[in-house]
């Protein structure tokens, strides 16, 4: 209301609903991971030339659903949730298998991952849910809300997609937490997190599972199996030092030690190549980002909006910290990319999409105040 | 209802409520980025070297060049030992997907024999699974060709081209010269204990006999390295490092090899022993063991048949017999025994002594033939080495005893090493009283001393001993030791090895030296010399002592008839000579096993030998 000048609102940027502070930083990001990729590419123009059309089209998405005022995301936000609810119960049922998982929904034309898209509908339906009762919320909303995050959460992981339902998950809960979950709430769910972890390891988790995690807590026991891919990208961080081999010059990546370098990986040739000092940067990149993205939250009008901004941005710090902690051998190794930097299309389309409902969050604020 | 509640909604608390939460998460936002760098921290400062180091050994291979191995040539020039360029088919067994169907598809574009498969199968239990193993070796052009063009249908298979040991003269110099082999379980704990396991990483072959392994130091060379920078599938991308290796160097021998061509045809299809010294420097001109096997065999690995072929030869033509076969020296050791004999004074010049054709320990009545069964009359000492009197040195023998002779005759280098530059060397057996107890536990008979004395009984040499014995008595006592080596170096320059002089015999007089080569002189050169007719019209003047070995002992008066004995018991023919008389260059020394009498059966090879030395040096 207040916070804004009349200058400021008539200014280009905002009658394109784009927050220019923003965009700066995920423009700066996505240039810097091209440069990135071309050296993890191999020098791959090809490879460059695809990820430049989709990060064109990541574009568009964004500016087009900057375009669409928060209260229409509101209205569509059930509608939306449940078709993407079907479409994952149908991929379950007659999905095509890639890789060992079943994740593609093949509609004739295209074919897509029916998760990707509720990663952004699970927190629309949350915030949705929760803003429409008074906040803090009651138990009773709580205990909905959770409901409607750890549904989509379990058909994922059926899938199994387990770096997807994490950040399902992440979204849902950040939803409630930002929407003032008491803190001994916050506690007894911990607690009980902590509590599940033993029964995890003895009763449901399978002897592969088990050792995927041994694999994480001391990769060198299997060098060549399961600690391989960990152990080069702990070699390629390590001999990258404080200012890194160079562009182009990381051997660990440039000779093909480094498995999975443009994708998942990719932070690994990053912190090769560039060293401490890059990784010091990137990490203030992100930051910045996320700042901003709070910020946004903070000054949004609605009890939706916010949670809807908040849920974004802190679902991209999820990103963030499940990559770099698994390429740097503090977690365990799901298939998350880094993000707006690793190769690979659905992820930075939705990612965009997702900045898209924050730039309309903050950009339509007037309507409301007159 | 609803709206009812809406309205009871306290906006601006929600708002605050929401901004201490988004505070929390930034903070922890921040928090969470902090542990993150904290780790990539500890990797990239804590860490770094370890990293870097591992980051090295990842792409950073050190790959040994093997150096190339001198060659060989005798005094003349002539390559004895050379290496060819070899190309084999190897399969890294480990980068295979099914080993037997490619084996198999492989024998039909190359056309492998059983062997082949057979050697690559037993090859492979012995190597590490990731490193390379020789399917067939000496592949042709066109078999290279061939396996190229369909390389990619073979993942895992590829050709390696390598030098190869190649002895151009085959089994003419195999005793002598030895060859190379593969590398085997033994080798490399020698190696190992040895230090020098390292200077092989490369190497495939190693010296096995002869001069190869003698000379394997100075032949072997120093190995190299390459250091490359591979990739994940062991890709060589660039090379950034070579240390070239050290070729070994080049041995230049003694042996004239048409010296050792002509002993070889002399005694071929025979068994038997031809060894041609140097007279002045003590250098094998020649070697001969017969018969012989052809080495390039063993350079590849030699099939089982063909080796049990000739392990089980009953010719034995795996055995050195220049070195190792030993042999009574018979009488072809009278020249040193007269040596002997005048300077402990048990004879002199004008002593002659009566020889009825038998001689008799006093008081027993066991009589010890001569060869001439109605005795040579009046004996000196002359007379006794011309025509090889028995009785002569039955007598030298009886008075001066075994304890004496063992002593005096072990100067000549009976009973001991010659230090002849190859390892395969037998010390033969020069008897003496301890030795019989040790052996036989038996006492010393008085009758074993008079065998002794005619260089039969307990008494074996080999025919390099016999030569370099007959070297140092036409040297007057001068011993250089007997050396195939001439000389060490590359094509420009090569070092001379100084001769190995040894601490000579003294004698009291030294007219006794004469003594003997005088009646080494009449063996040939008199009348009634045993070997006058061998050596009938020849350029040079020559000097030598026959010798006739008994194989089975007859019995004391039995007659020795040849025909009627099989053939392995036959007598073996034995002559040392040297020439020219005045100034002796040549020495030599042979022996035809089951030939009967020496003068008649191995004289003639050694004249020939002659022959062939002296015509060469006229030519010139």
């Amino acid at each position: 209301m207040g916070n804004y000048s009349q200058e400021q609102k008539n200014s280009l940027w905002w009658r394109l609903h784009l927050d220019w502070p923003l965009l700066l930083g995920l423009v700066t990001l996505i240039g810097l991971g091209l440069f990135v990729l071309y050296s993890a590419s191999g020098e791959s123009s090809a490879m460059l030339n695809r990820q430049f059309v989709r990060i064109s089209l990541a574009l568009v998405v964004m500016f087009v659903l900057a375009q669409i005022p928060p209260d229409v995301y509101m209205r569509w936000a059930p509608l939306f949730f449940f078709s993407g609810l079907l479409m994952l119960i149908a991929v379950l049922v007659v999905g095509d298998v890639g890789k060992g998982a079943q994740r593609w929904l093949d509609l004739g034309v295209i074919r897509f991952q029916p998760s990707e898209i509720m990663k952004l509908a699970v927190p629309l339906m949350v915030a949705r849910y929760i803003s429409q009762h008074p906040l803090p919320p009651s138990f009773k909303h709580l205990c909905v809300g959770a409901a409607i995050a750890i549904g989509p959460t379990l058909l994922i992981a059926k899938q199994p997609d387990l770096g997807t339902s994490l950040l399902v998950a992440a979204s849902g809960i950040f939803a409630l937490f930002l929407a003032g979950m008491s803190w001994r709430l916050v506690a007894a769910a911990g607690g009980l997190v902590a509590a599940f972890i033993p029964l995890l390891w003895f009763f449901l988790m399978r002897d592969y599972q088990r050792q995927r995690v041994l694999t994480l807590l001391n990769p060198e026991s299997d060098p060549l199996g399961a600690g391989y891919h960990i152990i080069q990208s702990k070699i390629a961080i390590g001999s990258g030092g404080f200012t890194g081999k160079g562009w182009l010059q990381g051997t660990q990546s440039q000779l093909d030690f480094l498995p999975e370098r443009h994708t998942d990986f990719i932070f690994a040739v990053f912190a090769e190549e560039f060293g401490f000092i890059g990784v010091v940067l990137l990490m203030c990149l992100y930051f910045y980002i996320i700042g901003r993205g709070l910020f946004i939250a903070t000054q949004a009008q609605t009890a939706f909006g916010r949670l809807l901004a908040g849920c974004i941005i802190l679902t991209f710090f999820v990103y963030v910290f499940v990559n770099i902690g698994m390429v740097s051998g503090l977690l365990p190794v799901v298939g998350v990319p880094l993000p707006l930097v690793s190769y690979g299309g659905t992820s930075i389309v939705t990612l965009m999409a997702g900045f898209g409902i924050l730039m309309s969050v903050h950009t339509h604020k007037r309507l409301y105040a007159q | 209802m609803a709206r009812q509640r809406v309205a009871m909604r306290d906006h601006s608390a929600e708002s605050r409520l929401f901004n201490r939460r988004s505070l929390v998460s930034i903070i922890g936002t921040f928090a969470l980025i902090c542990v993150l760098l904290g780790n990539l921290h500890y990797l990239q400062f804590e860490q770094h070297d370890t990293y870097t180091t591992r980051s090295n050994d990842n792409r950073i291979k050190v790959l040994p060049l093997a150096p190339p191995r001198g060659l060989v040539f005798d005094r003349n020039g002539a390559l004895l030992a050379e290496n060819r360029p070899n190309f084999s088919l190897e399969i890294i067994p480990e980068n295979v997907d099914d080993l037997d169907q490619m084996i198999l598809e492989l024998s039909e574009l190359l056309e492998l024999s059983e062997n082949d498969i057979e050697r690559f199968e037993q090859n492979r239990k012995h190597t590490r699974r990731f490193k390379p193993v020789v399917l067939k070796s000496q592949l042709s052009h066109e078999q290279v060709a061939m396996f190229s063009v369909q390389q990619h249908k073979f993942h895992g298979a590829s050709i390696d081209a390598s030098l190869i040991r190649f002895y151009p003269y085959g089994d003419s110099l195999t005793h002598l010269l030895g060859y190379v082999a593969r590398i085997n379980a033994k080798d490399l704990e020698r190696l190992e204990k040895e230090n020098k396991l390292a200077e092989y990483d490369a190497t495939r072959t190693i010296g096995k006999q002869g001069i190869e392994r003698y000379y394997e130091e100075i032949l072997h060379g120093s190995v190299g390295y390459q250091e490359v920078e591979v990739n994940n599938r062991g890709r060589i991308i660039r090379t950034m490092k070579i240390v070239p290796p050290i070729p070994g160097k080049d041995l230049y021998l003694n042996v004239d090899i048409r010296l050792q061509l002509e002993a070889q045809r002399l005694l071929a299809g025979r068994r038997g022993s031809a060894v041609l010294l140097d007279a002045k420097t003590s250098g094998v001109l020649a070697m001969v063991s017969s018969p012989s096997y052809d080495p390039n065999l063993f350079v590849n690995g030699i099939s089982s048949k063909n080796y049990n072929k000739l392990l089980n030869s009953t010719d034995r033509p795996l055995i050195n017999r220049a070195t190792k076969g030993v042999y009574p020296p018979a009488s072809t050791v009278k020249p040193q025994l007269a040596v002997m004999g005048l300077e402990l004074g048990k004879i002199s010049v004008e002593q002659r002594i009566w020889d009825p054709g038998w001689f008799q320990i006093p008081n027993t009545k066991r009589r010890f033939r001569d060869w001439k069964r109605w005795g040579h009359g009046w004996v000196d000492v002359y007379k006794a080495i011309e025509q090889s009197v028995d009785t002569y040195f039955y007598k030298l023998a009886y008075e001066t005893g075994i304890n004496e002779m063992h002593a005096y005759m072990s100067k000549f280098g009976f009973g001991k090493y010659t230090g002849v530059d190859i390892h395969e060397e037998s010390r033969a057996n020069m008897p003496s009283r301890e030795w019989k107890r040790a052996r036989y536990r038996q006492p010393w008979w008085q009758g074993d001393t008079i065998s002794v004395g005619i260089g039969q009984g307990y008494w074996t040499t080999t025919p390099l001993q016999l030569a370099q014995a007959t070297n140092i008595l036409v040297n007057k006592g001068k011993i250089i030791t007997p050396r195939i080596l001439k000389s060490v170096g590359d094509a420009n320059s090569h070092i001379g090895l100084p001769p190995q002089v040894q601490a000579p015999i003294a004698l009291n007089s030294e007219k006794n030296w004469q003594v003997a080569l005088d009646g080494m002189y009449g063996v040939i050169n008199k009348s009634n010399g045993t070997a006058r007719k061998a050596f009938k019209d020849t350029s040079y003047v020559a000097a030598g002592k026959s010798g006739t070995a008994q194989i089975v002992s007859i019995a004391d008066d039995a007659e020795y008839d040849a025909e009627s004995l099989k053939e392995k018991h036959r007598d073996n023919a034995m002559f040392v000579a040297y020439a020219p008389f005045e100034q002796p260059e040549i020495v030599a020394s042979v022996v035809v096993e089951n030939a009967g009498g020496g003068s008649s059966n191995a004289a003639p090879v050694i004249r020939e030998l002659f022959d062939s030395y002296f015509d060469a040096k006229d030519q010139l």
